[in-house]
């Protein structure tokens, strides 16, 4: 039986809608990844599920209980690290973790002893006694994340963990995340980035403006996507209908994507890194001239592009920088290989 | 590696949250401590708190001073008519941080960690309002230390002075639930502090906290006069100076205070229901 049940939620705020019917499941002991842009819904429905926010319509069921009528009893299975830390800067990461615990009713030796353990859990023993103002952002998260693990909860909600931390935070953010997955924590993790996804979900939930548009495992949803892309920048623009007509008889030319403006092909090639390498092979032996190629991830995006045929809205903050063509969103390169070579890491 | 899946010997697994009346209250120290121990890491509270105060008494005494002390009844010094009133206007300003606390609660996302944790919802209010009463005892105290090196006396006896200390905190718990709802309402700690703070400035000013109403316009002189922070300000004075309050002042700010409570603390607490 899912342990989280959510049945067509919707809620409105004003003009906005922020939740058209989100509906949703959740095994024990499992991860699911709810993906979308800025602006899907994904904050809403944690807010909705961490009895924090009324839908509008619809029904949620949390560990069996329910989010409206039964919240005081959601409260007690749920811990939520919400999208910014929700510490108190002015004391210390111990005395943040002793407060909740002498909340949930431990008494202050039992407060201590919790408070001490988490801290040497996320690697924080050394900067307990200090404010949490002084703290690094990937140091609050895990005094964050921590905090909401005082009462050993067995539903955790983590919003957008990683967002905005840099890639060393971020692989602490995973490792410390995983740990947590193998003592059996359910967890429903909210991300902007598939690799995040991927590598911490077993089963991905796609969301856009307040709706499901996809739910599957990360392979499936790759699958969708047509996996990796190759893209290659030409020197001259001018060689651009050359470059299609050398590398048609490897097939899959009405695929290729062109970019005249940059002078770039962007050619799906799954997983095949061979074939990536014979299309360079290809343009070099027909005489075209390259500045730069890449082997491309699928983003978000492209996993939008495959789903619903258009763009990510809420792409406001994706910066296309016109002189290398490159799309990032945010501290993390949105498809580019090169800080988060997951393919090179071990899977889980 | 610890884990936390946690044996039968691990003792932090055995614990039992209160319930009830019990629960408001427990919920509610914590985060009253919580408050409390913040106060001292927080200069520019403490500032405000007590360099502000000083500083006041010490201007209007020497600066002000000889020109209002000379409309004052004769026999009573300048130090003892300023010192009960300063000790309203500090108070009441002092309640501003109600509201910039709590917008600043809700902004950094405390509110939520507090609501999705299963304990009582009144905590996070009743930890500020009370936190904030013992900030405002601190005020007072401060100020009737500096009032005594500066000329002021309880004339009447400490019982009196006490009384005196504890009707200016009541009238700050009251003011706390109107800031309380400020803050609550405008949510980002920027605009509390100016939302809280611009109206203090006449509610405290046309009053009897720095000159004797009568001193005032004849048009501004019936606001002033039923301006609570005057009665506030009368009745610290009376309980200051001839100890036992002659008659008819203690009824109109018990009422306000009472009032003020009724109306702004259900407010209050449903705004930060819906929050
Ligand atoms: N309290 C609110 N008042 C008004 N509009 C809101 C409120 N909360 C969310 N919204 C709107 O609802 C929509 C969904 O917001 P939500 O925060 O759930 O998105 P999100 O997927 O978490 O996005 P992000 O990745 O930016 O965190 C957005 O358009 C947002 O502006
Ligand atoms: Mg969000």
């Amino acid at each position: 039986m899912p342990i989280i049940e959510v049945e067509d939620l919707h809620k409105r705020f004003g003009q906005t809608q922020a939740l058209a019917g989100v509906s949703l499941s959740v095994e024990p002991g499992t991860v699911l990844g709810l993906l979308g842009p800025n602006g899907a819904g994904k904050t809403t429905t944690v807010r909705v599920l961490a009895t924090l926010l009324k839908p509008d319509s619809g029904r949620a069921t949390v560990a069996g209980y329910d989010v409206v009528t039964q919240a005081d009893e959601v409260r007690t299975v749920i811990g939520l690290t919400g999208q910014y830390a929700a510490v108190d800067e002015k004391l210390t990461g111990h005395e943040n973790l002793w407060m909740v615990g002498r909340l949930l009713g431990m008494n202050k030796a039992q407060a201590h002893q919790r408070a001490d353990e988490l801290l040497e859990r996320f690697r924080l023993s050394d900067a307990g006694d200090r404010q949490v103002r002084t703290y690094s952002g990937g140091m609050r998260r895990r005094v964050d994340l921590a905090v909401s693990l005082v009462g050993r909860p067995s539903v955790l909600f983590l919003d957008e963990p990683t967002t905005g931390l840099d890639p060393v935070s971020r692989f602490e953010m995973w490792d410390v995340t995983r740990e947590l997955l193998a003592d059996g924590t359910t967890v429903l993790l909210t991300t902007q980035y598939l690799e995040e996804a991927d590598e911490l979900a077993d089963r991905i939930v796609v969301i856009d403006k307040g709706a499901v548009i996809a739910e599957g495992t990360a392979d499936e949803l790759k699958d969708r996507t047509g996996g990796r892309t190759l893209e290659v920048t030409l020197r001259h623009a001018a060689d651009v209908d050359a470059a299609l007509a050398a590398i048609a008889p490897s097939g899959g030319a009405d695929a290729v994507r062109v970019d005249r403006d940059l002078h770039q092909l962007s050619v799906p090639v799954e997983q095949d890194t061979a074939r990536a390498a014979g299309i360079v092979a290809q343009l070099t032996d027909a005489g075209i001239e390259i500045d730069d190629f890449s082997l491309q991830r699928p983003s978000l995006d492209d996993v939008f592009v495959a789903l619903t045929g258009h763009a990510a809205d809420g792409d406001a903050d994706i910066d296309v920088d016109r002189s290398t063509g490159r799309r990032s969103r945010g501290p993390l390169p949105g498809g580019t290989d090169e800080l988060l070579d997951t393919e090179d890491r071990p899977q889980r | 590696m610890t884990t936390t899946t946690g044996t039968a010997a691990d003792t932090t697994l055995e614990y039992r949250r209160p319930r009830g009346i019990v629960a408001m209250f427990h919920d509610g120290a914590i985060a009253t401590w919580r408050n409390l121990v913040q106060l001292p890491r927080t200069p520019e509270l403490v500032l405000f708190t007590l360099i502000q105060p000083v500083m006041f008494v010490l201007l209007f005494t020497y600066v002000f001073g000889g020109s209002i002390g000379q409309s004052l009844p004769p026999g009573l010094s300048y130090a003892q008519f300023l010192i009960p009133g300063i000790m309203v206007q500090t108070i009441v300003f002092g309640t501003s941080q109600t509201s910039v606390g709590l917008a600043d609660d809700l902004q950094k996302g405390l509110v939520d960690r507090f609501r999705s944790l299963p304990i009582a919802r009144s905590a996070v209010l009743t930890g500020r309002i009370a936190a904030d009463t013992v900030r405002l005892s601190m005020v007072a105290v401060v100020l009737v230390l500096v009032g005594y090196a500066v000329g002021f006396r309880f004339e009447g006896g400490w019982f009196w002075g006490v009384a005196m200390i504890v009707g200016a905190v009541a009238f700050g718990f009251a003011m706390s639930w109107i800031m309380a709802l400020i803050g609550l309402s405008v949510r980002d700690p920027e605009t509390a502090s100016t939302a809280g703070f611009v109206w203090l400035f006449p509610l405290t000013f046309v009053s009897s906290v720095f000159v004797p109403v009568y001193s005032m316009p004849g048009w501004l002189q019936p606001i002033a006069r039923n301006n609570p922070v005057t009665l506030t300000a009368n009745l610290l004075r009376e309980l200051a100076i001839i100890g036992r309050p002659a008659g008819g002042t203690v009824l109109p700010v018990v009422l306000w205070i009472a009032g003020i409570t009724a109306v702004f603390g259900p407010l209050a607490v449903s705004k930060y229901r819906r929050v």
